[in-house]
Parts: structure tokens; C-alpha cells; sequence
């Protein structure tokens, strides 16, 4: 644009400070739109150097490079291929190894609802018969923990995954990589929000037993089921995937109910399997995670990247890892989320942040994708327009759009889609994501649900990283 | 404790809804813990670890709504039972309100709007020049409103403007006209084939209100702020402005309004000026050059006198008859008539001015009719008010300066500071005239006869306490098309008792007048 064409009907101003402006421009048949401005990475002079000292030739790579990665996300095809169990598919996963969500942490500095969900995992895997030998046995150091992440796999909540777990197994059609998840349990007492009572291990057991054998041959017989379309579908019908998968979960149903009454060792079991499908509308968080996991997995170790692969949290710390710089993660504390607490619970119950589900975000769905789920608006403030404000926010920090996964409301619009870290600190804006929110304390589980933006902490010292 | 039971049939919300109302009530006085839930066999586990599994709900079903609430009395139970059909109702009728899309950065604002054309930038000084620079780099023009840059930064802003073809108006650009769309503190003016560049806000917004009210009008105003005719900024945007307006072929007749340039600037300003064929206005306030370097080039002492050549080598609009040069004589009988409203010992004029061009203006008007004229602006230390909250002799005093703004909005916003300051005036027994500027326009305040007009009554009464008369002698700086209407405000202040003049020439021109008159007690013919 050049001085030239300054003159002409009509002005479009970008206005950037005192509101009032507005009104004169649009009154007299100009167009204006506001910058609601803050100072660059909210005032951090140190960040301001860091920003400041990327040169136009690295920018320029660094665009390419970002370029690269969404490409690779965008030409991402999950599928779920499989069920299995973690010991059988999950790599580097021994016998005395439990996954856990988020970075990585030890026993010491575990919280409550991760170290619950451990001990239910230990009786769960008959390690241990009681609260005390498990917990005994899990701050032994004979168990390993590792994150989710390190194995290609993810996990909500506490995100805890023992050997004997069986999972989902997606496989990116497009790069070949896998991933895995467990199943969702469903609400109430379960073990990923920290529970380990008796009803929780029979439940698991139950899954182990039924419901895994049982959907692992119907799949065999239906074939491997396309996510993306899943999720594409289910986008246009009120989910965002992360705290809302009714939709996702009806549809996954449709699929595959045919084949599990095809298929099934009884009747009894098919019915079972079918209602208990039916009765968790988070049943599909499960595969709308590693669906997401396996198509960033994909977009990892792309040289000049500044793209979020990773965004997870373990209940005490909040981390991220970065294409560019492989698979160093970068962390700070875990926030609390604002949440809807229910009934007898207040926000003093809450634990900080904890799973494996931001990898939905991270993918940009959830939080991101909050704009195409009014049902769950509430959690935002009540109305529509706070989601439709959150996801517009979201496109300021990402690289691009999606072009499979759209929002009905902003006009089927893509998603945004791959956080870049230098956008973040940049604007000081954080991630938005929804999340669950875990009791502090072990054994009780679920206490509400909610939202956060992301800590900035880790963006802050992923780009400090990024940048060396 | 006491608990009490609410079921209500054949509802349907969805959870989130149910757990925000049981938010609320949770919150209202006196009551411990509630829950609102549909009444599925989940839930009832749900509330029986609560301990809210109340007997009534034994008998009830999925699609029934319950309500449990735990209470401290049970005027508060009931009042909170009370409460949930509102409650529900209020969180499923809640309004939507319709999205504005909302930027964050300028960065992500152009790349979904690439079509922008500018960036309005009234940041803090020390984060504009930075913002300034990304538009620039991106394409756009720039006008900071922002004051507070540094020289340096100017200057290294304004040579990227200029290489990239583009405008920087400002810093401190307090108004410009582009396309005919008024920003920032700008007037709403006839569009026509005259083009401003202006180094003064105020002094933009008198020339084109002007040209406008006289029938004329305005076919681009740049503002390049005021540092710009300086020697370290060597008029770098005052030739570009000047440039593009010549090779705009809306503009026919260019009016240059200035404080006076530095020596530099004025050469390299004639310089391209010679070349021209478009003739030329300029109004350097103050500074009188002899030399032309063209046949088309025309200098004016005023602002009025600027606004009615380029009117006249615009061939639109008309100068009426009872204006400048003509209106002299009337301008002298309506001194006369006031002076002798006077009593004696009222010998004093105070000139409050919220435009500190028109200040500026008020001392070159003066010059040669009143003499000894104190202000807080002036070159001239021997006439700097010592104190500028305290007028003495003949005292006109820029409100605008920084010992008056700090903490506080423009003058032009905000008419308390000078209200207080027209009335310490008014109590002076040696005032005879208070001389008021009124800048409308957006920005300025929107109602300024309902802040004068019970100030001038004030200053009625203080006088008449006397037995005497102060006149109020203003200027309203404006147009009919302004959201505040000239003629309206003019009337409202006119009733109130002011004299209002067509410009703030005038203004200043009758108020010399008067105190000429008042002092010498008779008019020296063709001053």
C-alpha cells in the first residue's frame, strides 16, 4: 500500500488506545476496529529483549519452519486401528512402569488425585491389596513414572496407565505414527480424578474383561474408524471435544454399535457394552485425545519451530514442549481452574490443573474450539458471545487455521490450530483450555468442571529455550 | 441446620446450567450448600455424598428437577426455594449480546483486516513510537495521537513513512481529516477542493471549520503535530503532506498552518512550493515572510485570513460582507458599545484559551493594541506569568499547557479548571473582558453550553454585585455538522449573555478593541 492510494472514498483505521475514537470515524462512514492493546509480553523487559533479538532472516525461518508444522497437522489422518493392552503396544512401558499425565514428576511431588489414581492402579494391577502397600510400593522406588507423553500415549486427568490397561490404538494414516489411550470410564468415582475404592478396580476390571475384548472384536469387524471425520462431524453438533463429546460419543456409537452386536460373546456383554457406551458422553474424549496426539506427534523436531507439540499438566506443574526444540519440556505451576463446582464441593477442593486433555488445545479444539459448543458456554461466563470471544482470542496466538475442523458459527471458520510460543509471550496471551476439575485430596474424585487460561511460566521459558 | 426440598416436574436443563444456579443460591445469605440436578440415579449418588439426598426425592425420576438446600434458618431456605424458577430463568433468557470482533494486537488485527488503511495510535508515548514502526513495516499509514515520543524516534519514523510512501501525522497530532472521516479531534467539514497540512491541531480545526462555515470546503487535512516545522524533524512530513496533496487531483488551492518554522524548514518548503502550479496558502502564525518565492503563494497572519484566501482561490463558498476586511469597521462600533457598558476602573482583558494556537493567536492579534499582555506561554520572560494560575494586567493563559493537564483531561473535555478560573476572573474588579475559546468536533465535549451557560450566569451576578458588566467575548470553533451544532451552542451562550465571534481572530480582534477603547478612550482609525 502506498501513499497513492490514501486518497479515495472510504478509510479503514485500525485504532489503537482511546475508545471515543471510534465513534467520529464509523458517524462519518469510516470504518475503525479496536486494538484492545496491552504492552508487549505484558511489560516483561526481559522478553522484550529476547523478542526483539529474533532477526528478520530467523523470523523468516521461523515462519517457514511453523509453516511446515501446521502443514503437517493439517494433512493429519487419525484413525483408530485397534484396541490393545499397554504392555503388548505401548513402547518403553515395563512391567514396573506407570505412565502418568503431564510432565514428568516423582512420587514427592505428586498430587493427591495422581497419587490416588497410582494406588488404584497398583491394586488394579493386584501390586498391592490395600491404600497402605500401594502407596508403600508407589514412593518405593521400584515403580517408574514416566508422562503419557514420553510413550506416545495420552491420558486424561491423572492420566495414570499401567500395564495391564487396554488401550486404544490411532494411527496417523498420513505420517504412520501411533498413539495410544485407555478408555473413559465415565464419571463419578474413577480412578483418572484420583479414586481407588473398590468400585473404581471392579469397574476397571470390568473394562479389562468386557468391555475391552468385546469392542476390540467389533472393530476388528468394522475396520479402522476415521476421528477426524468424527470430530469434524461432531463440531457442527455443539462439541468441543475436550468437556463436551455427546455428540462425538453419539456418533462413535452409531459406528460402532452394528458391530458389537455382531460380534459379541453374549447378549448379556452387548448389552452392556452398548449401555455403557451410551451412558458416558465422555466416552469419546478418550479418542478424540490420541486422535490429537498422534496427528502433533507427526509435527515434532521441525528445526525453527516455535509450535506447540505438547501442553499438559500433572496436577502440580504446568508443561509444554516445542517442535523446535525436541523433547525438552518447559514448566511452571499448575493454576487452579475457575470452575463450577458440584454440589458440597467448593473451590478450597480443587486441585491444580492435571492432564493430558490440553492436548486437545494443543490441537485446536477444546478451549480453542469453545465458539461451536454453546451447551457448555456457562462455563465461560454464560453467554455465547464470552466462547465466541475466547476462540477469536485463540487465532491471535495460533499459526493458522484448520481446514477439516470448523465452527458454525463463525461462519464455518477453521479452528485455530498450533500454538506458537512467540505469539504467546508476544501478546501475553495465554492458552485458553476447559478442563475437569480433581479433588485435592486422593480417593474422591471429580468435584466440578471449568476453565483456565494456560500458565506463562513455560512459554516464556519454552521461547528463552527456543531462542538459544 | 435446616434443608428443604424443591421438585419440579418435567424440567430440563442441562447440567452446567444447574450447576450454576446452584452456584448462586449457594451464595445467597444464610444458606450452607445447595444442589440443583436432574434427578438421575447419577446425581442421586451425587447428592447422597452431599448428604443433600433428601426423603422427597425417594419417589422421583430422570426427568424431574430437584432442589436441595442447606440453610442456616429457614427464612433464608425459603427465600432461596423461592428464588430457583427466577434463577433458572434468568440463566436460560440470559441476552445475547452481539460480537464485535475484538483484536488484541495490531499484528492479528491487519492480517484479517489487510484492507486497513491506517493505525490511530494514542498509546502511552513509550510504547507508540514501537507500534508505529509495526504499521509502518506493514504497510500502513500512521497517525499518533500520542505526545511523549521521542525526537529521536520521529524522525526515524517519519524517514520510513516518507521512504515507504506512506504518512506519519503526529506525534501529538491532535487532528486530521482523511477522505472527509474526521479522527481523533477533528471537526465534520464540507468536503470541497481545498487541502490543510497543519504543524497545530487547533489550528487545523479553526482553518477548516472555517472554510466549511463559509461555504467551502476540505479535500484532505494532514497533521503532522507540532515538532514537525522544528529543525531536528526538518519538516519532513510537511513536504510529504504538501507533496501528496499536489498530486492529488481533489485538491486545487493548498493551505499550510503552522507556528513558525524553523529557518530550514521554510526554505525547503519554498523551495518545493516554487515548483507547484497549485497555489498556496500559508499562515506561519507570527512569522511575516516578505519574499514569495511564486506568484500563487499567499501568507497570512491569522488563521481566519488563511481560511478566507484559500476560500477565495478555491472559487467556492462566499466571504460575507460583514467579515474580514469589511466587518472592521463594524468590529470597532461593537467595541465601542461595550467598552462603554464598562465602569470605570474595568480596564483588564483575561483570555482563558483551551487551544494553544489560539492562545499564540490572541498575542499576535494583539500586538500593537494592547500592550503588556502577561501569559504562561510567552517567548518574552519580562510578560511570563510568574504564576500561571494567577492572572495579573491584561493575562491570556493556554490551559492546555502541562501545568494545567496533569492528572487531569484536555481543557476541552473537561471545562471544570477553566469554570473555577472564569470565575476567579469575574472577581477581579479591573476585568472588563473574558475571552473564551469553544472547540466542538469529536473528542472535544459534547456539551459545552451546559458547562459555560450557568458559569456565565454566575459571572453576571458577581458583576452585577458591582453594578457593572464583564463581557464574555468567545469564539466557537465549529460547524453545524459537528455532534454538538455551532449554531446551537452559539445560541445557548449568546442567551447566556456572551458575545460569540465567527472566529477566534475576531474574538481576540474585538477584545483588543475594547481595552484599547477602555484604555485610550477612543479608537486609533485603521489599526
Amino acid at each position: 500500500m502506498t501513499k497513492s492510494n490514501l486518497f479515495k472514498d472510504g478509510l479503514k483505521v485500525v485504532n489503537m488506545g482511546l475508545e471515543g475514537f471510534n465513534q467520529g470515524i464509523r458517524e462519518s462512514g469510516g470504518e475503525s476496529l479496536q486494538v484492545d492493546w496491552k504492552p508487549r509480553a505484558g511489560g516483561d523487559s526481559r522478553m522484550v529483549d529476547l523478542l526483539d533479538s529474533i532477526s528478520e532472516d530467523k523470523k523468516a525461518m521461523i515462519e517457514q519452519a511453523n509453516g511446515e508444522a501446521l502443514g503437517r497437522i493439517l494433512k493429519g489422518k487419525p484413525e483408530l486401528v485397534g484396541l490393545s493392552t499397554a504392555r503388548e503396544v505401548i513402547p518403553g512401558l515395563s512391567e514396573d512402569t506407570i505412565l502418568h499425565a503431564g510432565p514428568p514428576i516423582g512420587w514427592g511431588r505428586m498430587c493427591g488425585p495422581m497419587r490416588g489414581a497410582i494406588i488404584g492402579a497398583l491394586m488394579y494391577e493386584g501390586r498391592a491389596y490395600n491404600k497402605e502397600d500401594a502407596e508403600a510400593l508407589g514412593s518405593s522406588g521400584i515403580i517408574e513414572y514416566s508422562p503419557c507423553h514420553e510413550h506416545n500415549t495420552v491420558g486424561p486427568m491423572a492420566g495414570i496407565v499401567s500395564p495391564s490397561m487396554p488401550v486404544f490404538v490411532l494411527k496417523n494414516a498420513e505420517f504412520g505414527n501411533q498413539a495410544y489411550c485407555t478408555m473413559n470410564e465415565g464419571l463419578g468415582k474413577v480412578l483418572r480424578y484420583g479414586a481407588y475404592g473398590p468400585e473404581v478396580i471392579t469397574k476397571l476390571k470390568w473394562m479389562e474383561n468386557v468391555l475391552y475384548p468385546n469392542l476390540r472384536k467389533a472393530l476388528e469387524s468394522c475396520g479402522p474408524i476415521d476421528i477426524k471425520n468424527i470430530i469434524a462431524q461432531s463440531l457442527h453438533m455443539g462439541d468441543e471435544v475436550h468437556n463436551r463429546n455427546r455428540a462425538a460419543t453419539s456418533l462413535f456409537y452409531r459406528k460402532i454399535a452394528p458391530h458389537i452386536l455382531r460380534t459379541a460373546d453374549s447378549r448379556e456383554n452387548a448389552e452392556a457394552v452398548l449401555n455403557f457406551i451410551d451412558g458416558n458422553d465422555h466416552f469419546f474424549l478418550n479418542l478424540s485425545m490420541p486422535a490429537c496426539k498422534v496427528t502433533l506427534d507427526a509435527a515434532r523436531n521441525i528445526r525453527n519451530s516455535s509450535m506447540v507439540t505438547a501442553m499438559t499438566r500433572n496436577g502440580t506443574d504446568f508443561g509444554i514442549q516445542v517442535s523446535g526444540t525436541g523433547d525438552k519440556w518447559f514448566t511452571g505451576k499448575a493454576p487452579v481452574p475457575d470452575a463450577l463446582f458440584f454440589p458440597g464441593y467448593r473451590k478450597e477442593d480443587a486441585n491444580p490443573d492435571i492432564g493430558d486433555s490440553s492436548i486437545t488445545e494443543t490441537n485446536g479444539l477444546g478451549g480453542f474450539a469453545i465458539a461451536a459448543s454453546p451447551a457448555i458456554v456457562q462455563f465461560v461466563g454464560g453467554s455465547s458471545s464470552d466462547a465466541n470471544e475466547y476462540t477469536l482470542k485463540m487465532y491471535e496466538i495460533s499459526v493458522g487455521e484448520n481446514n477439516i475442523y470448523q465452527i458454525p458459527y463463525l461462519n464455518f471458520r477453521g479452528t485455530p490450530t498450533g500454538i506458537d510460543i512467540i505469539k504467546v509471550v508476544e501478546k501475553d496471551i495465554t492458552p485458553f483450555i476447559d478442563t475437569g476439575v480433581a479433588h485435592r485430596e486422593p480417593g474422591v474424585g471429580q468435584v466440578g468442571a471449568g476453565v483456565l487460561m494456560a500458565a506463562k511460566e513455560p512459554f516464556k521459558k519454552a521461547l528463552e529455550g527456543f531462542i538459544r | 441446620m435446616e434443608y428443604g426440598s424443591k421438585i419440579m416436574k418435567g424440567e430440563y436443563f442441562d447440567s452446567v446450567t444447574l450447576m450454576n444456579v446452584a452456584r448462586m443460591i449457594s451464595e445467597m445469605a444464610g444458606i450452607e450448600d445447595a444442589a440443583v440436578v436432574m434427578g438421575t440415579r447419577e446425581n442421586m449418588s451425587i447428592l447422597s455424598s452431599a448428604g443433600l439426598l433428601l426423603n422427597d426425592f425417594k419417589k422421583t425420576d430422570d426427568t424431574d428437577l430437584l432442589v436441595a438446600v442447606k440453610a442456616h434458618d429457614m427464612d433464608s431456605l425459603g427465600m432461596a426455594l423461592k428464588s430457583v424458577p427466577d434463577l433458572l430463568d434468568e440463566v436460560r433468557k440470559k441476552k445475547s449480546t452481539v460480537n464485535e470482533e475484538k483484536y488484541y494486537s495490531l499484528d492479528h488485527s491487519l492480517e484479517e483486516n489487510p484492507d486497513s488503511d491506517m493505525v490511530l495510535i494514542s498509546l502511552p508515548g513509550k510504547y507508540a513510537a514501537g507500534e508505529a514502526r509495526r504499521a509502518l513495516k506493514a504497510g500502513l499509514h500512521v497517525m499518533l495521537f500520542s505526545d511523549n515520543v521521542g525526537l529521536d524516534d520521529e524522525v526515524e519514523l517519519k524517514k520510513l513513512g516518507r521512504d515507504k510512501g506512506l504518512l506519519v501525522m503526529g506525534p501529538d497530532c491532535g487532528t486530521a481529516i482523511i477522505n472527509g472521516i474526521p479522527l481523533a479531534f477533528a471537526n465534520v467539514v464540507n468536503r470541497g477542493n481545498i487541502g490543510l497540512v497543519a504543524a497545530s491541531g487547533t489550528g487545523l480545526q479553526e482553518v477548516s471549520t472555517l472554510i466549511s462555515n463559509m461555504g467551502g470546503g476540505i479535500s484532505q487535512a494532514i497533521g503532522t503535530g507540532g515538532r514537525d516545522v522544528k529543525k531536528e524533524v526538518g519538516g519532513l512530513m510537511t513536504i510529504e503532506g504538501i507533496k501528496l496533496l499536489a498530486s492529488d487531483p481533489a485538491t486545487q488551492v493548498i493551505a499550510i498552518v503552522s507556528k513558525p518554522p524553523h529557518r530550514d524548514v521554510v526554505i525547503k518548503i519554498d523551495d518545493l512550493i516554487s515548483k507547484l502550479d497549485k497555489p498556496v496558502v500559508a499562515v506561519y502564525l507570527g512569522e511575516t515572510i516578505e519574499d514569495r518565492p511564486k506568484l500563487n503563494y499567499y501568507f497570512s497572519d491569522t488563521l481566519e485570513g488563511a481560511a478566507i484566501k484559500a476560500l477565495e482561490l478555491s472559487k467556492y463558498g462566499k466571504v460575507s460582507a460583514d467579515r474580514y476586511p469589511e466587518g472592521q469597521e463594524k468590529l470597532e462600533i461593537k467595541a465601542k458599545e461595550i467598552a462603554g457598558s464598562s465602569s470605570l476602573g474595568q480596564k483588564y482583558l483575561r483570555g482563558l484559551f483551551s487551544g494553544g494556537t489560539f492562545c499564540h493567536e490572541a498575542l499576535i492579534t494583539f500586538k500593537g493594541v494592547v500592550s503588556s499582555v502577561f501569559c504562561n506561554i510567552s517567548a518574552n520572560k519580562e510578560h511570563e506569568l510568574s504564576d500561571p494560575w494567577k492572572s495579573m494586567g491584561n493575562t491570556v493563559v493556554d490551559l492546555g499547557e502541562d501545568e494545567f493537564t496533569r492528572g487531569r483531561p484536555h481543557p476541552m473535555i473537561d471545562y471544570t479548571l477553566r469554570n473555577k478560573r472564569i470565575l476567579a476572573e469575574a472577581m477581579d474588579p479591573e476585568v472588563a473582558v473574558i475571552l473564551l475559546d469553544v472547540v466542538l468536533g469529536y473528542g472535544s465535549n459534547m456539551d459545552p453550553g451546559k458547562e459555560l451557560v450557568p458559569v456565565l450566569e454566575e459571572v453576571k451576578e458577581i458583576a452585577g454585585t458591582r453594578n457593572t458588566k464583564i463581557s464574555v467575548i468567545c469564539s466557537v470553533t465549529g460547524t453545524d455538522m459537528d455532534p454538538q451544532n455551532r449554531s446551537k451552542v452559539a445560541r445557548e451562550l449568546e442567551r447566556a449573555g456572551a458575545v460569540v465571534m465567527n472566529s477566534n481572530y475576531e474574538a481576540c480582534r474585538l477584545s483588543a478593541l475594547v481595552i484599547y477603547e477602555l484604555m485610550e478612550g477612543k479608537l486609533e482609525k485603521g489599526v
